[in-house]
């Protein structure tokens, strides 16, 4: 196969990543946190399926499932958790929640 | 050699939509139209999985993410009531707005061509893969031989997330309920 090398898809997947890491640490509504979390695993996917070609095992994408799994129960329990901070009428912003602080 | 330009053709509009539509997810202040500037980032990572030979997880990606964790966000945030509903590209998008996507190609275009005229032939796709590499029975195969383990586990972790959903939602709505009762 012909095309771009394997480096190309490992620079998108940084800047996936750091794109992603930048809205979690700038956002402050959880939804977008969640969002961006999403666009990190998503880098590091696409990392993962990258080396598996190159290296002409599967056993990457086989990594890249599972993280796709652990991503949709990450949403799952994310999602709970603001459907019940909205019920208690707790603003959606992660810098007033400030119960947990020790 | 035309095929080979037409990968590159594919890989560039595929990377330019993916990086775009992220930093749109990262920077629209509305979480509804973040949301949908997801899906477009999936979708594009997806043709990317295609140009790996991910076939299974190219298809996987759209029906999973694309499908069926989108739904459950847009569920959420509709449900939520955003009262800021307005697009961000409503009123027709800026001279500036276009001006800027325009630049942003243009230069990612400029970054690919250099790093490409200096770094080529270094890494290359040197491991030839069969035909079958990625396909859906390949991947099936090494999930219940080599990755057991794993697609236990994972199966686990998913059942403990929907049952760690379930008591989220029940506790929310008993805490409404009480709530409710001393209004």
């Amino acid at each position: 196969m012909h095309g771009p090398d394997i480096s190309w898809y490992i620079a998108l997947a940084v800047a996936l990543f750091a794109i992603g890491s930048l809205g979690v640490l700038l956002r402050r509504s959880p939804l977008i946190i969640l969002l961006s979390v999403e666009i990190m695993l998503n880098g590091a996917n696409l990392a993962l399926i990258a080396f598996a070609r190159r290296l002409g095992h599967a056993d990457g994408q086989v990594f890249a499932l599972a993280v796709m799994a652990i991503a949709a129960s990450e949403v799952v329990v994310g999602l709970g958790l603001i459907v019940a901070m909205s019920r208690r009428n707790l603003e959606l912003d992660v810098d007033k929640f400030r119960t947990l602080r020790g | 050699m035309a095929a080979n330009v037409l990968v590159w053709c594919v890989w560039v509009v595929a990377a330019f939509a993916c990086l775009s539509s992220a930093l749109a997810v990262v920077s629209f202040r509305n979480p509804f139209f973040s949301a949908l500037a997801l899906i477009g980032n999936l979708a594009s990572l997806a043709v990317l999985y295609l140009l790996l030979a991910g076939e299974f997880v190219a298809a996987a990606q759209v029906l999973v993410y694309g499908g069926a964790v989108m739904v459950m966000f847009l569920f959420v945030i509709a449900y939520l009531g955003d009262k800021t509903l307005q697009a961000p590209w409503a009123g027709g998008p800026s001279w500036q707005a276009i001006g800027t996507v325009l630049a942003a190609g243009a230069i990612l275009v400029e970054v690919i061509v250099a790093i490409g005229l200096t770094t080529s032939g270094e890494l290359t796709h040197s491991h030839p893969v069969p035909r079958t590499f990625g396909s859906p029975a390949n991947i099936g195969r090494l999930f219940l031989t080599n990755h057991l383990l794993a697609f236990e586990v994972t199966s686990i972790v998913l059942l403990v997330a929907a049952v760690g959903g379930v008591v989220l939602g029940h506790h929310a709505r008993a805490t409404e309920d009480a709530l409710g009762g001393e209004a």
